[in-house]
């Protein structure tokens, strides 16, 4: 296996996640889009260490672990407090900085 | 001490700062603290005088020094130099303005006359005002008015012998309405304020001519440079006559003479202050200081008249006449001392410079002791009355030192032998005489002769006949009658001290050192003249005692303002004191109150408020054009078109802000995507 098969899994994973933070309106669903995206650019990092044989990528995809798992702790706190005031998960309902 | 002469003046002016400050709550009403402080000047003053007698005797002989440069200024006496010092004070441009001190004989003789009178009467007021409303205001302004002469006697330049002028007139002003509650005093203090005050105006004149003739303030540079013949006779003539109104009017000389009988509103003892050391002898020292001025000025060394002759001549009789009228005893002695006082002004007039500060010198002690008898006799015999022909008369049985004190005052101010009057009004005649003045012989003559008979009177009114007061007369307490025996004792020795008959001349010698003069004639003691002046004085007295002790019904001169129309039109008229004083607050004040002053609102209203309304109009209307185009127009369109513009820009801007995070996160995803392509396609 080359590294182009890591890459265009890798491309298919992140363009799934852009996809799924533009345009679903649950925000559960927007985080695991982001999610997605994280992960997308962790098999980029191994792929790329593997095949420099540099281990530099790995300890940042770890990283990447690390800070999502944080991210996310953060962000479920958010879209529960969303959800608390709006009683709904609806993004598009939370528009409260409209100009 | 000569050097340090500065002190003699602080001293009482610091005592008046204690005194106003603290005296009330001091054991004695400050009354201490004030009597202190003058004392102290008086030893002082007696360590400058010492001082100054023994460097006068030191000095070599006649003109041994003279030639010695214009520093020593030296008199035609010889080497003895005044003590100068001075520092500056401000500068404004080339004009220096300094403090300083002048001491020469002048100085140091009216040093030692001031703070001894003013101690007396410090010491006599103990006494005489107790338990006044304002005793330690009283003593403060004493002290103050102390001071202030101190100040003037030994300033240096002509600027601060003009403060120390106007403090003396200030503290006569606040003195003699001591008892102000009263309006008759209240007005007599405005009187005398304001009369001093018209005089003031003349010599302010005479200082600053004298300054831009001379260039300078300093009293002895200004006298150098006269005598040193710098200074045109034009300026001169201006500036002594500029000078001699001030000294008309801070001196009593007619026609301004009327302040002073009326000052009498005040306590006693400030009468006296004001008569013998403080106040109206400003006039004269300052005829003496700067006497080079009035002699070049006024021609003095060519004999003939002068204004300055005539105008003591005439205060001379006008005062000596206006006495007779009186039935206030302190009016009598306040014409007394416009009359002496027009001696003195009349002997400088006359070139008699050493005989006029003589006369002022035992005038002051007499007088002094005048007024503090007649204070006595108030305090203690007539129960606060001055009149002498209701509350007084018979005294000599009850206050015998009162009474033997007062005559040996009336006898020096007539001039008997050989009292101090004697000798001082004697070396005036026999000057008069000697520098071409004759007619002012005659003038003295005829004046020592009224001189004795008022005298007379006053005496007779007060001491002998009946009493007809309604108190208790008794002999006063030692605070009043030790300054009347002290001044007595001065009554007869001051004029030993230039007895020119027993050949002393001491007092010229010492008190003409150092002074800057003109060339003077000296007069030598002349029988003749002194035997006639004598008698003159002797007939006066005889005259008044035959008019006055005889019975009445023997009497043919009794009840002759009655019977004889003409006697009884002199009568009114000098009750009516010449009808000066109509003549000012009618004539003169009337008519700058009538039609001047309507004029003068006419002018205000008119003119000056039409001027200074316009003036608003028109601001007015500039404001308005102001208010309508810059401030609304320009100012405000700039703001307000500011916050439009940012206004709109914000509207515009609004759209983009949606509040919806997807649509954020499009735009960046797209501009990233955008940027890529960007960069793929440059690369």
């Amino acid at each position: 296996m080359g590294l182009n098969q890591y890459l265009i899994l890798s491309a298919f994973l992140f363009c799934c996640g852009v996809y799924g933070v533009l345009a679903r309106r649950n925000a559960v669903l927007v985080l695991l889009s982001v999610e997605l995206m994280l992960n997308a650019v962790n098999i980029n990092l191994v792929a790329f260490s593997a095949f420099t044989k540099q281990i530099a990528g790995q300890v940042f995809a770890l990283f990447v672990i690390t800070i999502a798992a944080a991210e996310v702790g953060v962000g479920l706190a958010i879209v529960l407090l969303i959800y608390r005031n709006l009683h709904s998960p609806d993004l598009d309902r939370v528009d409260q900085l409209k100009g | 001490m000569l050097r340090n002469a500065w002190i003699i003046p602080l001293l009482p002016a610091l005592g008046f700062v204690v005194v106003l400050l603290f005296g009330k709550r001091l054991p004695r009403k400050g009354a201490e603290v004030a009597v202190a402080s003058v004392g102290a000047s008086f030893v002082l003053a007696c360590i400058v005088l010492v001082q100054w007698v023994q460097r006068v005797e030191d000095a070599p002989a006649h003109g041994a020094l003279r030639g010695f440069g214009r520093a020593l200024l030296p008199t035609q006496e010889g080497g003895v130099a005044a003590v100068d010092r001075s520092f500056t004070w401000w500068e404004n441009g080339r004009v220096n303005f300094g403090v300083g001190i002048h001491v020469d004989g002048l100085a140091v003789m009216m040093l030692f006359m001031v703070t001894l009178v003013s101690l007396l009467v410090h010491v006599y007021s103990t006494k005489y005002m107790e338990g006044d409303r304002r005793f330690t205001h009283y003593f403060a302004l004493l002290n103050l008015f102390t001071a202030s002469m101190l100040l003037l006697v030994v300033s240096d330049n002509t600027i601060q012998l003009l403060v120390g002028w106007e403090l003396v007139g200030l503290c006569s002003f606040v003195l003699i309405g001591h008892w102000w509650e009263e309006k008759p005093n209240a007005d007599a203090a405005v009187k005398a304020f304001l009369t001093t005050r018209t005089g003031d105006v003349g010599l302010m004149i005479g200082i600053i001519i004298l300054f831009f003739a001379a260039g300078t303030f300093d009293i002895a540079a200004i006298n150098g440079e006269v005598l040193g013949g710098d200074i045109s006779h034009t300026l001169l003539v201006v500036a002594a006559s500029g000078l001699l109104i001030g000294i008309i009017g801070k001196s009593g000389q007619f026609p301004l003479h009327t302040w002073l009988p009326d000052a009498m509103a005040g306590p006693t003892p400030v009468s006296a202050l004001i008569h013998a050391a403080t106040m109206v002898v400003a006039g004269v020292y300052l005829g003496a200081r700067l006497y080079p001025v009035f002699f070049s000025g006024f021609s003095i060394g060519d004999g003939g008249l002068n204004a300055m002759a005539i105008i003591g001549g005439v205060t001379i009789f006008v005062g000596a006449v206006l006495a007779f009228v009186q039935r206030d005893i302190k009016k009598v002695l306040a014409y007394s001392t416009i009359s002496q006082l027009g001696y003195m002004v009349m002997a400088l007039g006359i070139g008699a410079w050493v005989a006029a500060i003589f006369h002022l010198f035992t005038h002051a002690f007499f007088k002094a002791l005048l007024f503090l008898g007649a204070g006595s006799v108030s305090h203690s015999g007539s129960h606060h009355s001055f009149d002498m022909r209701d509350d007084m008369g018979g005294l000599r049985k009850y206050m015998p030192i009162t009474f033997v004190t007062f005559v040996i005052g009336s006898l020096a101010l007539a001039g008997i032998f050989p009292l101090a009057g004697f000798w001082s009004k004697d070396e005036i005649l026999v000057t008069a005489g000697r520098t071409g003045f004759d007619f002012f012989l005659y003038v003295g003559l005829i004046g020592a002769f009224l001189t004795a008979a008022y005298m007379t009177r006053c005496v007779y009114l007060t001491f002998f006949g009946e009493y007809r007061g309604h108190g208790e007369p008794h002999e006063s307490p030692p605070a009043i009658t030790v300054p009347l025996v002290v001044l007595a004792g001065f009554s007869v020795l001051a004029g030993f001290t230039n007895a020119g008959a027993l050949g002393i001349e001491k007092f010229k010698d010492w008190f003409e050192a150092g002074v800057a003069l003109p060339p003077l004639q000296h007069a030598d003691f002349e029988v003749v003249k002194a035997v006639v002046s004598v008698s003159f004085a002797a007939i006066g007295i005889g005259i008044a005692a035959f008019f006055w002790f005889q019975r009445e019904e023997l009497n043919p001169l009794r009840g002759l303002t009655r019977r004889n129309p003409y006697a009884g039109a002199g009568y009114r008229l000098l009750q009516n004191k010449f009808y000066l004083d109509d003549l000012y607050e009618k004539v003169i004040v009337g008519g700058i109150k009538g039609p001047v002053a309507r004029g003068t609102y006419w002018f205000d209203q008119h003119v000056i408020d039409g001027a200074v309304n316009g003036v608003a109009r028109v601001t007015a209307r500039l404001a308005r054009v102001a208010y309508d185009v810059v401030d609304q127009k320009v100012v405000d369109g700039a703001v307000n078109g500011i916050a439009e513009t940012a206004g709109e820009t914000g509207g515009l801007l609004r759209y983009v802000q949606s509040g919806r995070v997807q649509r954020y996160a499009l735009t960046l995803f797209a501009a990233v995507a955008a940027l890529s392509l960007a960069l793929w396609i440059v690369y």
